[in-house]
């Protein structure tokens, strides 16, 4: 579904990712782990096609078609979904408005017609059970004034709207309390499935004990220098992230 | 042709043109005349002018206009192009400048409120009119106020006598025909809200054709105990319309006053709204919203002048610049030694969509009193990337994006609007003028 490979990427003069190569299939969870300033963020930017960031070098196929070559709009009608670690706040446009010119967009995309009012409520009324989150919120301004868990959830609940083919969780977990977080983790839980995925970005290794992943791969200096099982994040978790960057030192 | 002989020209020519109707109304004689060596004396706002810094207004009607000229024959047919669309009204027209019976219709009755063009109000010797015409405005200082005070010759008289609420609108549409040459046209209007009354009028300038055209207006209301006024302005003309108004409001005590200023097209705009709380718990709200491209320049002066305790006012305004056009807001806030518990807030938000296009933003408090509530903040910027981003990773196209958060930013405005024919018809156009495909 997804390869990268030997993806390159700079802000300004700052180069951040040396070389990235990944491949997720259909119905995987992978998780990038590493420590900070290490690059995860940044490649889920490059994903969702932050303009900030210049690809130097490298290739990324989604779904047999170039994503490097499309617009932010475009990858999302294609299918990729980011989740972000700091959700916008919009005044004056409210979530539910907002998601009915996305998932009308995306349908004209596809060749499929727009939703009308009634059958688009339908929608939203049923995914907004997967993430537990209340119709008021949605009526308001986007994000604004939400608590961290708040935006989070909306952040899912749009997850859910768009059924996207691959999702990336840019730091999910950050800010979230622990029913938060089994709250969230819960709703990308029930919206995998065998035709999509997830790749799940995180600092720590709590997320992955809801979000269970296929393979975990720790990211440092902007490679990927370690790839694994979930058992992986489990050592990262005990004996913290000095042990990779010493095995990183020795090979170098 | 040196600068100081257009300045000599300029008003020496504007005196000469007005001279013979300085006479017209044998009541207003002393005030006409008065305003009119006021006048000779102030001559246009020079360059420097504190007032007029950003808003060269001078050089622009020198360049635009010949003041010695008698505006020409009009030939509207009908107003329907102009109408709000389903808006229930008191129809008043003006066309160059002058009352049209014609076009006019009043539906309300007239033991509810009496609405007569105001030099028909002074001929008849109104005593409400002449204890209240041009009483509150300031003559020393403002040069277009004098200009029209020796210069009107048609204008409209609203009465609303006590204990009544008028719920049918007033619509006043100025339209200036420039068809056989240029316009300019000097307003005066005087509202009187009597105790416990309330009443709602809205004002909409347009025109046809090519000419330049420039509207002079002066506006006075006076609100009495616990009455209400909505006052509606809807500037919305081509590129060759040029104005100046000045609406000074006089506030009563427990009286409640909301203004809304649309300034969405035009090539000069120059708003002065002026209010004087003089009265305890007054509410007063100051709605502001100017859509500015080309190379339009719009300038709202505002004042608000707490005289009493215990009173309430907000100021609202919000400008989106696009093109080469250029906003001006300056928002005076004036609280008097005696105006304790005084709450008054202010706020200027700003968005400027391409380089070339401008905002001079500049609040200006002065509190005398020391047990008051006062805010001001301003703020101006391009559109935040960021959440633009956020929406187009959602599917949405960048032109969506843009138009959504446009619409947000101005859509605050329209909240406010309670009149629901007149909320929709403003919702449209601004709609339109943002692109909005959602």
């Amino acid at each position: 579904m997804l390869s990268i490979k030997n993806l390159q990427a700079k802000i300004g003069d700052k180069q951040i990712l040396n070389g990235i190569n990944l491949e997720v299939k259909p119905g995987e969870v992978h998780a990038i782990m590493g420590p900070n300033g290490s690059g995860k963020s940044t490649l889920a930017s490059v994903l969702a096609g932050r303009e900030e960031y210049e690809v130097t070098e490298g290739e990324v196929d989604f779904l047999g078609k170039n994503l490097l070559e499309m617009d932010p709009e475009v990858r999302a009608r294609e299918g990729v979904f980011l989740a972000f670690q700091y959700p916008v706040e919009i005044p004056g446009v409210s979530t539910i408005n907002f998601m009915k010119t996305a998932v009308n967009q995306i349908r004209a995309h596809r060749g499929l017609q727009a939703l009308d009012a009634v059958s688009f409520l339908g929608l939203m009324k049923e995914r907004m059970k997967l993430v537990e989150i209340d119709q008021s919120l949605l009526s308001r301004s986007l994000n604004e004034g939400f608590s961290g868990g708040e935006k989070k959830r909306n952040e899912i609940f749009q997850m859910a709207m768009l059924e996207p083919k691959l999702a990336i969780l840019d730091e999910t977990d950050s800010g979230l309390d622990i029913d938060a977080l089994k709250i969230v983790s819960n709703g990308v839980n029930k919206l995998r499935n065998k035709s999509n995925a997830v790749i799940v970005v995180t600092h720590y290794q709590r997320l992955l004990d809801y979000i269970v992943p296929d393979f975990v791969h720790v990211l440092y200096k902007g490679k990927i220098v370690k790839s694994g099982t979930k058992d992986l994040a489990l050592e990262l978790e005990a004996k913290g992230y000095d042990w990779i960057k010493d095995e990183v030192a020795v090979e170098l | 042709m040196s600068a100081i002989a257009i300045e000599k020209n300029s008003s020496s020519d504007i005196a000469a043109a007005i001279q013979s109707g300085v006479n017209k109304f044998p009541s207003l004689r002393n005030q006409r005349e008065e305003a009119m060596s006021e006048f000779v004396k102030l001559g246009l706002p020079a360059a420097k002018h504190e007032e007029f810094k950003h808003t060269p207004i001078k050089p622009l009607l020198e360049r635009n206009f010949d003041f010695t000229l008698a505006n020409p024959k009009a030939k509207i047919s009908s107003v329907k192009e102009f109408a709000i669309p389903e808006l229930e009204a008191n129809v008043i027209v003006f066309v160059n400048g002058l009352f049209s019976t014609e076009h006019s219709s009043i539906i309300s009755p007239e033991t509810q409120i009496s609405i007569l063009s105001l030099e028909e109000a002074v001929e008849k010797k109104s005593e409400v009119v002449l204890a209240h015409l041009s009483k509150y405005i300031d003559l020393k200082t403002d040069t277009f106020a004098n200009w029209n005070t020796a210069a009107w010759t048609s204008g409209l008289f609203v009465h609303v006598p006590a204990n009544t609420k008028v719920e049918i609108p007033i619509v006043i549409y100025h339209i200036h025909d420039t068809s056989n040459g240029q316009v300019i046209a000097h307003n005066r209007n005087l509202i009187v809200v009597d105790e416990n009354s309330s009443v709602t009028l809205l004002e909409k300038y347009d025109s046809v054709e090519k000419a330049n055209h420039f509207s002079n207006s002066v506006t006075e209301a006076i609100v009495a105990k616990s009455a209400e006024l909505n006052l509606y302005m809807i500037q919305n003309d081509l590129g060759n319309r040029f104005q100046y108004g000045l609406t000074q409001i006089h506030q009563a005590d427990s009286s409640r006053v909301n203004t809304f200023t649309f300034s969405l097209n035009g090539k000069l705009i120059r708003n002065n709204l002026q209010l004087s709380l003089d009265g305890e718990g007054i509410e007063s709200h100051m709605y502001g919203l100017y859509l500015l491209d080309n190379d339009t320049i719009a300038d709202n002066h505002t004042v608000v002048d707490h005289r009493k305790p215990n009173s309430f006012s907000n100021e609202l305004y919000k400008g989106i610049m696009d093109g080469n056009s250029k906003g001006v807001f300056n928002g005076k806030i004036y609280v008097r030694p005696q105006a304790q518990k005084t709450n008054a807030f202010q706020s200027n938000k700003n968005i400027l969509l391409t380089d070339n296009a401008g905002i001079n933003t500049k609040p200006q408090l002065e509190i005398w009193a020391d047990d008051v509530k006062c805010s001001h903040g301003c703020t101006s910027g391009q559109l935040d990337e960021e959440a633009l981003f956020y929406l187009q990773s959602r599917g949405i196209s960048k032109d969506t994006a843009q138009a959504m958060m446009l619409y947000a930013f101005a859509g605050e405005l329209l909240d406010n609007i309670k009149h629901p024919v007149i909320k929709n018809y403003l919702d449209q156009i601004i709609s339109e003028r943002l692109h909005k495909n959602f």
